[in-house]
Parts: C-alpha cells; sequence; structure tokens
C-alpha cells in the first residue's frame, strides 16, 4: 500500500453524475482487479474508498458517482489527489469461463477484471443493470474488450426490462460462475440462484485497511469479517447478507 | 537530535506518540506501513471478557472535522487478544497499554486478572467511557462515584498500573478526575469521545445503525483541550491528551494544556502515516516555540512564569 500525491490526467463526465478520473499513480503497478483506493477529498474528513476500474502501466482510472458534496467536490478536482493502497483482495483469477453481474455503479470494477479474464483466454459474458437507458456506461467498453455484454433497465428503455438478474434469465446465461459488484438486493437475489463465483461488497468504512472495524459483516456462521480487509470480494456464500 | 523520551507510571516512552485505542486495531495494519517500534507506546483496541460482535452496521458516518463512530467495543475476548495478538506486538519495542472494557466491574477485573502475566502490556487503561455499549462504558464513567469503585477494584487487581480514560459527556469532569485519582489511578487518558447523531435527510432516521456514536477528529480538540487544562490543575497525576490531534503543533497545545504525552486516533484513519509524521516533526515544533524537551512544555497554560 502507498500513500501518494498523484496526478490528475483527465476527469470528465461519462454520463449524467457518472465521472470518469484517470490518476497518474505507483499504485497501478501493485493494483489487481477489485481492489479499491482511498482518496482524500478536502475539507472531507474521511477517506472515500473507489473502486478501480481500470489498471494500465502507470495509471489508475476510477468511475465515480455524484451522490453527495463529497464527490461533487471530486468532480471540480484537477490537479492533484491524495490517494491511498491499493486496497482489499480483488477478484481472483480462476482458470475458468465467468458471468460478469453489475449493477450502477458496482459495474466500474468489473472492465479491469473482465480485461485480465479475456486476457487469459477465457469467454467472458457481462450483464448490467441501470434504472433507465439513459444512465447506461461501459456497455461499449466492454463489447470493445470482447466481451458479450447484455443490459438489463428497469424501465424497459433498452435491454431487458427489469433487473440483471431478469436478463440473465431472459438471455438464457448458462454459466454458474458469476463475479458480481452492484447494489444489495442484487448481490442477494445472486446468492439464492448461484453456488460458485464472488460477490463483491461496498460498506461505509473509516480506516479501509482493517483496524477500526467500521465495515464488518457476518459470514454464515457469524463470525466478523471486515469489507476493507477480508474482502471486499466474498466467495459467493461466504457471507450472510 | 532531542531527546522526546517521557517517563509515566510504567511506561517508558521514546516519545509521546500513541496511537489511540480502537484506531490502530492490534498494530498488524500498521505495521505493513511503517516499523511500530518508532512509536512512544500503542493503546490497543479493547478487551472484554468474552468476544463481541459489536453494533449492527453503518457504525461510521462523517461530520465536519471529524467522525462518527459506533463500532461497540468489537473484539474476539481476552483469551484470544492474548493468543493471537500480544505474541505479535512482542517483537516490537514500544510501550503496549491494554485498553480494558466491560458491561460489569466484574468485566474489567477479569480482563486486568488475564493481562497481569502477559508481560508485553506495560499499562492498563480502563475504559469506563465508551458512548457505544448499553452497559459498562460510559454508565460507570459519568458518576464520580461509580468511577472511582471501578478504579479501586481495577487497581487491586492489576500488578501493572492503571490509567483511565474519562469521558467527555459529563458535567463536571474535575469531579470524576479527582475520584478516580483518590480511588488510586495512576494516569488519566482524555478524552474519549463525545456523543453525537447524525440523521439521513432522505430517510429521516438516524444514519447509524445504533442511533447515537461517538465523536471524533479536529472537532474535538478545544473539548479536549480545555478539559485536559481544567484536569492538569487539579489532581497529581499525568494525563495522556486525546482528540483531534492532527500534527506535532496540535501535540503541543496538549502538553501546554497539562497532558504529559498523547494519543492519536482518527487521524490515523485519514493519514495512516501521521503518526511517523508527528514523531518527526516534534523535535522542531518543540525548538521552534523555545522548548528543549516535551516535558518543559507540560502545563505551561497554567503555570506562573
Amino acid at each position: 500500500m502507498i500513500q501518494e500525491k498523484a496526478i490528475i490526467l483527465s476527469n470528465t463526465e461519462m454520463v449524467k453524475d457518472i465521472w470518469k478520473m484517470e490518476i497518474k499513480t505507483k499504485l497501478a503497478r501493485q493494483a489487481r482487479p477489485g481492489q479499491f483506493i482511498e482518496i482524500l477529498v478536502p475539507p472531507f474528513f474521511l477517506r472515500r474508498p473507489i473502486s478501480i476500474h481500470e489498471i494500465k502501466e502507470d495509471s489508475l482510472v476510477i468511475i465515480y458517482k455524484v451522490l453527495g458534496e463529497g464527490t461533487l467536490k471530486m468532480t471540480k478536482m484537477k490537479e492533484s489527489i491524495d490517494i491511498f493502497g491499493p486496497m482489499g483482495n480483488g477478484f481472483p483469477m480462476e482458470d475458468q469461463d465467468i458471468v460478469l453481474v453489475g449493477g450502477g455503479v458496482g459495474v466500474p470494477p468489473l472492465y479491469e477484471t473482465a480485461k485480465q479474464y479475456l486476457k487469459n483466454g477465457h469467454k467472458v459474458q457481462v450483464v448490467l443493470g441501470f434504472n433507465t437507458k439513459d444512465q447506461i456506461f461501459l456497455e461499449e467498453e466492454l463489447q470493445a474488450l470482447g466481451c458479450e455484454v447484455f443490459i438489463a433497465t428497469m424501465d424497459g428503455s433498452y435491454g431487458t426490462k427489469g433487473t440483471a438478474i431478469d436478463a440473465i434469465e431472459a438471455q438464457e446465461i448458462q454459466n454458474p460462475f458469476v463475479l458480481a459488484c452492484g447494489p444489495l438486493p442484487m448481490l442477494k437475489a445472486l446468492q439464492t440462484r448461484y453456488t460458485k463465483g464472488y460477490l463483491s461488497l461496498e460498506a461505509r468504512m473509516a480506516c479501509g485497511i482493517g483496524a477500526c472495524m467500521g465495515c464488518v459483516v457476518k459470514d454464515k456462521e457469524g463470525h466478523s469479517l471486515r469489507v476493507c480487509k477480508d474482502g471486499p470480494v466474498f466467495s459467493m456464500q461466504e457471507v450472510a447478507l | 537530535m532531542m531527546d522526546l523520551s517521557v517517563k509515566l507510571p510504567g511506561l517508558n516512552l521514546k516519545n509521546p506518540i500513541i496511537p489511540a485505542s480502537g484506531c490502530f486495531g492490534f498494530g498488524k495494519e500498521y505495521a505493513e506501513l511503517y516499523d511500530l517500534s518508532i512509536l512512544g507506546g500503542i493503546a490497543i483496541k479493547s478487551a472484554t471478557p468474552q468476544e463481541r460482535f459489536g453494533n449492527p452496521t453503518p457504525r461510521i458516518a462523517e461530520t465536519p472535522g471529524g467522525m462518527l463512530n459506533a463500532i461497540g467495543l468489537q473484539n474476539k475476548g481476552v483469551d484470544s487478544i492474548i493468543e493471537k495478538e500480544l505474541p505479535f506486538l512482542a517483537q516490537y519495542d514500544t510501550e503496549i497499554i491494554a485498553n480494558v472494557a466491560g458491561a460489569t466491574e466484574e468485566d474489567y477485573v477479569e480482563v486486568i486478572r488475564k493481562l497481569n502475566d502477559q508481560p508485553v502490556v506495560k499499562a492498563y487503561e480502563l475504559n469506563i467511557s465508551c458512548p457505544n455499549v448499553k452497559h459498562g462504558g460510559i454508565g460507570l464513567g459519568t458518576k464520580p462515584d461509580l468511577a472511582a469503585h471501578v478504579t479501586k477494584l481495577a487497581k487491586e487487581a492489576a500488578a501493572k498500573p492503571v490509567y483511565v480514560k474519562l469521558s467527555p459527556n459529563v458535567t463536571d469532569i474535575v469531579e470524576i478526575a479527582k475520584a478516580v485519582e483518590e480511588a488510586g489511578a495512576d494516569g488519566l487518558v482524555l478524552i474519549n469521545t463525545l456523543m453525537g447523531m447524525r440523521i439521513d435527510l432522505k430517510s429521516g432516521k438516524p444514519l447509524l445503525a445504533n442511533k447515537t456514536g461517538g465523536l471524533s477528529g479536529p472537532a474535538i480538540k478545544p473539548v479536549a483541550i480545555r478539559m485536559v487544562y481544567q484536569v492538569a490543575q487539579a489532581v497529581n497525576i499525568p494525563i495522556i491528551g486525546v482528540g483531534g490531534i492532527t500534527c506535532a503543533e496540535d501535540v503541543l497545545e496538549f502538553l501546554n494544556a497539562g497532558a504529559s504525552a498523547v494519543e492519536v486516533g482518527a487521524q490515523n484513519f485519514v493519514d495512516p502515516f501521521v503518526c511517523p509524521k508527528i514523531i518527526q516533526d516534534l523535535p522542531s515544533v518543540l525548538q521552534r516555540y523555545g522548548y528543549t524537551s516535551p516535558k518543559e512544555a507540560v502545563g505551561r497554560s497554567f503555570r506562573d512564569e
């Protein structure tokens, strides 16, 4: 883990309220798909945990949604940014084809994961859920990587009407090995359908490195796990959601 | 090179900087970032007799200049801490302060008895000020007679010096400090967090699952300084100051207020390297204000000059 005052290479809006920032940083050499970094957004006190969207040779790309004052402030950042990481375990690289399932701001970390599975010669199907057509992002980028991409929208304005789970059913996606990141109801639904694969969780964090016990979840035996350090990626049936 | 060492009951601190309990776990995570031996000491996460899962989540909420937490003394229990955490800490040349918590007076005594024969633990920090548990904690720390009684029992059980960590959530902290001193405390740690709340405007409900939480961070520093200043003039035992420290200047402010050493809490989350940075900066900051040691600065705010 490195703390660094890193250089912002770009910071632009992709679709309404979804922003993409590329940061030139030494952390890029250590990062793995599914890990996150912690960002300082002065004058706010706590760092913001943000998942890594793409790992380049000497830069990292993050995608964030403007949800509050902190993320709004991030859209104004232009020159440098204090980052700490990479943190968490990330998605394991297993020797097999995968289905990536994402919803909303859970989609970005799936991109680098897709990239690496494709590089290892595996087939990658991607199922993404959004509320409406105008909120869709990364569809084309994932297709450009070589993924087969399926979209669901809650209002039916694009792709399958309903959730990502509805799209899995409508498209008759059979591969039982799923890697997912997204809203809690989506992760819960996946847990009832799948036994294999991994889920990436989101949590309010303080330290981000496993010391403060702010972001714990329970495993199915009732033992506590830290989302920031033991996760954010857990095997499909490990955590009681 | 300035000598930063500070000698307190049971503690030979090479410098007055101690990560605060609950903000540093048992050191393992921070040991991946820097050598823990540079620290004056470490106040390790609270130990209770049995494992505690703690409160439901969310446990964390940001506030202007700080944060609320409602962890609820999550820990694996004193036996597990002795078996799994203390051996790791033994490899470092730093003074370990065991934070002791419980739901009843007997809990405090039980934890202390078990830690007495652990040589790595140099002193106890009696946590009678946690705002996030229903029993014990703050319940014992807000009434002078109860605080004094648990201190007395702890002292009787303890084979090492006992520091009592006081709550700021009281009308008169001086009264409690004096009661605890009289009961035999070897030192005081002040302050613990201030009880607070945030409400989520979308739901209209408290943001923390526990509803209330403990406020820490720079926002509470003036409260801590004021309390250290008042208590330091009223007692004859040393004070470890804690509350909102982010830099070496803050440390000097606590020393001037009457603290002999300090604990650094929430800032570890913001800047994981804050303790090494403060240790590095402290000599030049002390020098800039005309001191040749931390001790010289202690209590200057109320000393006749």
